[in-house]
């Protein structure tokens, strides 16, 4: 099966940041390579990865802290590639802020506007609204040692939007803050952004933080893209198994293809046969898959998209007959996470099959246990084939 | 917080020591001396000696305080020309070691990381060498045919000291306003640049990004971020250097000329070639005054300032 080619084109509108084979090496070693990518106007375009893969180096190769090694960044018609980060028309909210300590909040939102030349009545105006947006005003005579992490934040967010950048770039934005503060923070964070208007790209390991705040997402490794999309497709849609494995949980489960009907694919894998319906199998970047039967493939199916019974499923009507997407297992391990729980459902080869079940309710008539045996099914739209 | 103070608790006696002997030894060899240095200053002399403060007539306690010295310190201009000279030659000093070593201070806390233990063992180098030894070497490298002297002249730089004044002809370099001022920035730049490196190797380079981001230049960067954030390590390496110079005697005696009186050589003259020890000793306490008042002062403002930035 040929690789799904990233989405190269924004979603909708003209291309307000072209990135076209842009390559960074130090040294020997190549951070970044060969990227390219188009970003509309009022995009959020969040880069996710691990550490090591290169998103922020293209993230500060956008600021103009490092300069590119081959390729071109243009900007709204200007070339950007090697452009000192004092002249370039983007702000950066620094991993952990980097906001200055001796200053206080308002002296730490003007350096920017200052640095512009423009007039003190219009500095202080500009700032004034800033302060306003991120609901700073009152702590504008306070040094930055003396807020709480996330008044940080924002004034490091005042400060990045107080040029009025024509992109905004994001490392790390919410990287510091503790978890439940993160979460309220992220949406905060997407209105401002949304209310002032401005294009962002922002860099994160955080896969829930790009799933909530991004537009779309780049899934980098060893500086390429692995692939672009919307948060949902690259969920329910990975083009690879990197990408299935990076992004929540997922089985995967390696088979041969047995048989490549007009509607379905059949996947016969150590412990069972997958049917899959075809126009859900693969991603939409080059239609539907075709394969060679006999052909070595992965089946990627997320434990959520599994039910988990004590007594044999049944086949629903809409389902084909046949002994498909169904498997027995011991439940070798529970994790009760509250409102859902992970089971480890040992299977006769010895993988171990994740199963997410929502607690609907509280109590549940025959709880399954450890030890216990039951049942794992799914249907033919849960699962995603992949090159193994 | 239960576990820390209860743990401090079982140290008492340690965190007693860690306190008491720094203090214990300022008693001994600072205050004491000094509080018999005030004795004597307001101390009559007889012949050789002076008498105690303290004498018992009939039975009753008898107090001899003589505040004369003080009032001379004040009525003869000498002294306090003198001590306005020491503070005049310190801050000089104090301002070319500034110059000096900020620049270089910031190279080195900037320089690749596996050289700078190297840089800073140059700057600690002349230490192994004796300081007198040191100063004696600028003695024989600024006279007439020394190779200091013999490279000033070459580039003309006498000529330019003389019509500053500084030297009072173009050839006469040693024992000259020069001279000094020569020897002390020498003598205490190690000083200066030590804490300022400190300081500036630990500050956050992000913080130059930033400043970058937002527009500054390199330059701009520099005076807003760079120099605002090593406050601490001007302020350390000012006094470091300011402190000693303004009671310096050895390098004024050695490098300095008649032009060139300090409160050190003053206190020195006092002592041992008009061996009055009275006069000496006010001096002595005059200057560690001058010293301490405006410090202390210094101090509490800053302590001020960093209380109320919590």
């Amino acid at each position: 099966m040929p690789d799904a080619n990233p989405t190269l084109r924004p979603p909708d509108g003209v291309p307000f940041l072209q990135i076209r084979k842009l390559v960074k090496d130090f040294g020997g070693h190549r951070a970044v390579d060969d990227v390219s990518i188009d970003i509309a106007r009022g995009e959020i375009f969040a880069l996710l990865g691990s550490s090591g893969c290169g998103k922020t180096t293209l993230l500060r190769m956008l600021a103009g802290f490092e300069t590119p090694s081959a390729g071109s960044i243009v900007l709204d018609g200007r070339d950007l590639a090697g452009m000192a980060p004092y002249e370039s028309p983007m702000n950066m909210m620094f991993q952990s802020y980097a906001l200055f300590p001796h200053m206080t909040v308002w002296d730490n939102v003007a350096f920017g506007p200052r640095r512009s030349g423009l007039p003190s009545a219009e500095v202080a105006e500009r700032v004034d609204a800033m302060l306003r947006l991120v609901q700073l005003s009152a702590y504008a005579r306070r040094k930055p040692h003396q807020l709480s992490g996330g008044q940080q934040q924002r004034v490091a967010l005042a400060r990045s939007l107080a040029k009025k950048p024509q992109l905004l770039l994001l490392d790390e934005p919410l990287g510091a803050l503790d978890k439940k503060l993160r979460e309220e923070t992220q949406i905060e964070l997407v209105n401002i952004i949304e209310e002032v208007g401005v294009t962002c790209v922002m860099v994160t390991h955080d896969q829930e933080e790009a799933m909530t705040m991004a537009s779309r997402i780049a899934v980098m490794s060893e500086g390429r893209f692995l692939q672009v999309g919307r948060p949902s497709e690259i969920y329910e849609t990975p083009a690879n198994r990197f990408v299935a494995d990076f992004i929540g949980n997922v089985n995967l489960m390696d088979g041969t293809l047995t048989a490549d009907a007009s509607d379905h694919l059949l996947v016969r894998c150590a412990d069972v046969t997958h049917r899959i319906a075809k126009r859900d199998a693969q991603p939409g970047a080059d239609g539907s898959p075709s394969g060679t039967v006999g052909q070595a493939v992965s089946v990627a199916l997320r434990p959520e998209k599994i039910r988990i019974s004590r007594d044999a499923p049944q086949v629903l009507d809409d389902e084909p007959a046949g002994d498909f997407n169904r498997v027995r297992g011991t439940v070798k391990d529970m994790s009760y996470f509250g409102s859902y729980t992970v089971y480890h459902l040992q299977l006769a080869s010895g993988l171990a099959l994740k199963i997410s079940a929502s607690n609907t309710e509280r109590h549940r008539a025959q709880p399954i246990d450890w030890g216990d045996t039951a049942w794992a099914s799914w249907s033919p739209h849960a699962q995603v084939v992949l090159n193994a | 917080m239960s576990a820390p103070s209860s743990s401090s608790k079982g140290s008492g006696h340690g965190r007693l020591a860690v306190i008491g002997i720094p203090y214990f030894w300022l008693l001994v060899f600072f205050l004491l001396p000094f509080l018999i240095v005030m004795k004597i200053s307001v101390s009559e002399m007889d012949e050789v000696t002076f008498r105690d403060i303290l004498s018992f007539d009939q039975g009753r306690p008898v107090l001899a305080l003589r505040f004369d010295n003080y009032l001379t310190l004040l009525r003869d201009d000498l002294y306090l020309l003198t001590y306005l000279a020491s503070l005049k030659y310190a801050a000089v000093t104090t301002l070319l070691c500034l110059a000096i070593g900020y620049p270089f201070a910031y190279f080195m806390a900037r320089a690749r990381s596996t050289l700078q233990p190297a840089l800073l063992m140059l700057v600690m180098l002349p230490f192994w060498t004796s300081f007198l030894l040191r100063v004696y070497a600028w003695k024989a490298l600024l006279t007439e045919h020394g190779w200091a002297a013999d490279a000033i002249r070459a580039i003309g730089l006498d000529r330019l000291l003389f019509r500053a004044n500084l030297i009072p002809g173009p050839e006469q370099l040693m024992n000259t306003p020069f001279s000094l001022v020569l020897g002390m920035t020498y003598t205490y730049l190690p000083f200066m640049i030590l804490p300022l490196y400190s300081n500036l190797s630990k500050m956050d380079l992000r913080l130059l990004e930033a400043a970058a981001d937002l527009g500054a230049t390199a330059w701009i960067a520099f005076w807003k971020i760079t120099v605002p954030l090593s406050k601490a390590g001007i302020v350390a390496g000012s006094m470091l250097v300011f402190i000693p110079c303004v009671g310096e005697y050895v390098i004024p005696e050695l490098l300095g000329g008649p032009q060139t009186q300090m409160i050190g050589r003053t206190l020195w003259d006092e002592f041992f070639s008009n061996n009055d020890w009275p006069m000496a000793a006010t001096v002595a306490v005059a200057m560690v005054l001058l010293i301490i008042v405006p410090l202390a002062l210094f101090n509490k403002v800053e302590a001020e300032t960093l209380e109320a930035r919590r």
